[in-house]
């Protein structure tokens, strides 16, 4: 059966949305959005503009903290992580497009306690897909949508900033 | 022909030269670096990478520097490191090395970082391990110290950004100099514009033509517009044979000074692998000098070796 793919600006206005009321329970001066590259890291973009945030914003790379490092090796080009604020004591909003079994937030909030000491960490997905294999559950949603095992989203920006999302047959074995 | 550095699958597993090593490979290893720089910012300057790993650095050969910055490169990727100094007996070293790494493989290493006196050390050890085993060469003779090659472009990458326009002189001990060798290979990989060679003709191997270097024994003409200089260390053992008259006289000749610096295009960066002998090959006017990237050296010299200790560990098997 086809799936009938939601619209992705839907699903991102659904999470900004979910941002906007955790914003509200945070204090507006030690909070900062981080994205996980590449995805996240667009999705912080168009949110920082979107609810106007004055501070700086960060993105992280798991690449260097992945739990499949001896399987993958290190062969594509791998963007530093930036985390342009310091850490201990604020709010962290991570954020990113698709949770699947959690092994990237677990890499991403170990690499976050090598900047400092948040007071916090929460996460914000624009889509959850389910087959969690860690004990990770998001605080924002933007929807969920089961999917199964060998396909995958593909989040996408157009010119205009807007986002789609795809689906994508894996190949085997990747 | 079989490249000893790859595995079949085209990927880096041993680093034993700059020579042979193709464009795209050498692009990864500075990429990859990049992303180990910022590290040095963080509190905690570790990431999880070789967790488990055991790294042991084998030194045949003294080296305080290139031992320190191997270690401090495999502790930031969380690898246990081990350093042994090792003085190479003078007889039937090729047997007492292989039993070596033997006895170290069955102690479950997974990298060698070898420094030995003999050229083609590191090959002997690289062609005597098994596959999941990776071996990174920290200087072998006179023949080759990768590394340090890598450093040194990734030096030039950083403040010069693209080599297809840019002028570096080599200038010193060229015959006996490990790093000038892996330099020339990795700036012709490059693509470098030119590249020079300037010592007195007893400190000049033959060959460099061949190369693809122009030679020169004139220091103001070899500097000449150049982008880029790298000093050599002028070792003082040279001094005792016929190849040198003195360093006073050395130093006046090839020296490099600001007087002889001005000859250069005036953006030019100066770099040296060190251990620097100020007033011998460097005056210290431009040892401290704007214009000298010598500790910027060190720093990437680090995010390097993470970079190629990373790779080689990550190829498969």
């Amino acid at each position: 059966m086809e799936l009938t793919l939601p619209r992705a600006e839907d699903l991102y206005a659904h999470m900004k949305a979910g941002i906007e009321e955790l914003l509200g329970k945070l204090d507006p001066d030690s909070v900062h959005l981080v994205g996980i590259y590449s995805g996240g890291a667009w999705l912080v973009e168009r949110l920082q503009k979107d609810l106007k945030l004055q501070n700086p914003s960060g993105v992280i790379n798991t690449s260097l903290y992945r739990d499949d490092f001896h399987k993958i090796g290190l062969h594509s080009q791998v963007l530093p992580s930036s985390i342009p604020f310091e850490v201990n004591g604020k709010h962290i909003i991570m954020v990113d497009d698709i949770l699947y079994t959690g092994r990237t937030t677990r890499a991403a909030i170990n690499e976050l306690f090598d900047y400092g000491r948040p007071a916090s960490i929460s996460l914000a997905v624009l889509i959850d897909r389910g087959g969690r294999e860690l004990p990770v559950s998001p605080n924002v949603c933007g929807g969920v949508i089961p999917l199964e095992k060998g396909t995958s989203f593909v989040l996408s920006q157009n010119e205009q900033r807007l986002f789609d999302i795809d689906l994508k047959k894996e190949n085997v074995g990747a | 022909m079989h490249n000893p550095q790859l595995n079949r699958h085209g990927e880096l597993t041993h680093l034993l030269s700059t020579e042979g090593l193709p464009k795209d490979i050498l692009t990864h290893i500075l990429d990859t670096a990049q992303t180990f720089v910022p590290l040095a910012e963080r509190e905690v300057k570790k990431v999880p990478l070789l967790r488990g790993k055991s790294v042991f650095n084998l030194f045949f050969e003294n080296s305080t520097r290139t031992r320190t910055t191997f270690e401090i490169a495999a502790k930031r990727l969380s690898a246990d490191v081990f350093n042994l100094n090792i003085n190479a007996s003078s007889t039937s070293k090729g047997e007492s090395l292989l039993d070596t790494i033997s006895n170290l493989t069955a102690m479950q290493a997974d990298i060698f970082v070898v420094r030995h006196e003999a050229s083609g050390a590191p090959y002997l050890i690289a062609q005597h391990v098994e596959p999941h085993i990776h071996v990174v060469n920290a200087g072998d003779g006179r023949h080759a110290h990768p590394t340090q090659g890598l450093l040194d472009m990734y030096t030039i990458r950083h403040f010069k950004k693209d080599f297809s326009n840019l002028t570096v002189a080599i200038v010193g001990d060229i015959l006996h100099s490990r790093v000038a060798r892996s330099d020339i290979h990795a700036l012709t990989t490059l693509g470098a514009a030119e590249i020079r060679a300037i010592a007195p003709l007893t400190l000049l191997p033959g060959g460099l033509e061949q190369m693809g270097v122009r030679v020169f024994t004139n220091m103001e003409q070899g500097l000449k517009d150049v982008d880029v200089i790298i000093m050599l260390r002028l070792q003082n053992e040279r001094m005792k044979g016929a190849l040198l008259p003195s360093s006073q006289e050395y130093f006046k000749h090839y020296g490099l000074t600001r007087e002889k610096l001005a000859y250069a295009k005036p953006d030019a960066i100066v770099m040296h692998p060190g251990p620097m002998n100020r007033g011998v090959e460097i005056d210290s006017a431009v040892a401290d000098g704007d214009q000298a990237v010598i500790l910027n050296q060190v720093n990437f010299g680090i995010a390097v070796r993470m970079a190629v200790m990373s790779i080689v560990a990550g190829a498969s098997q």
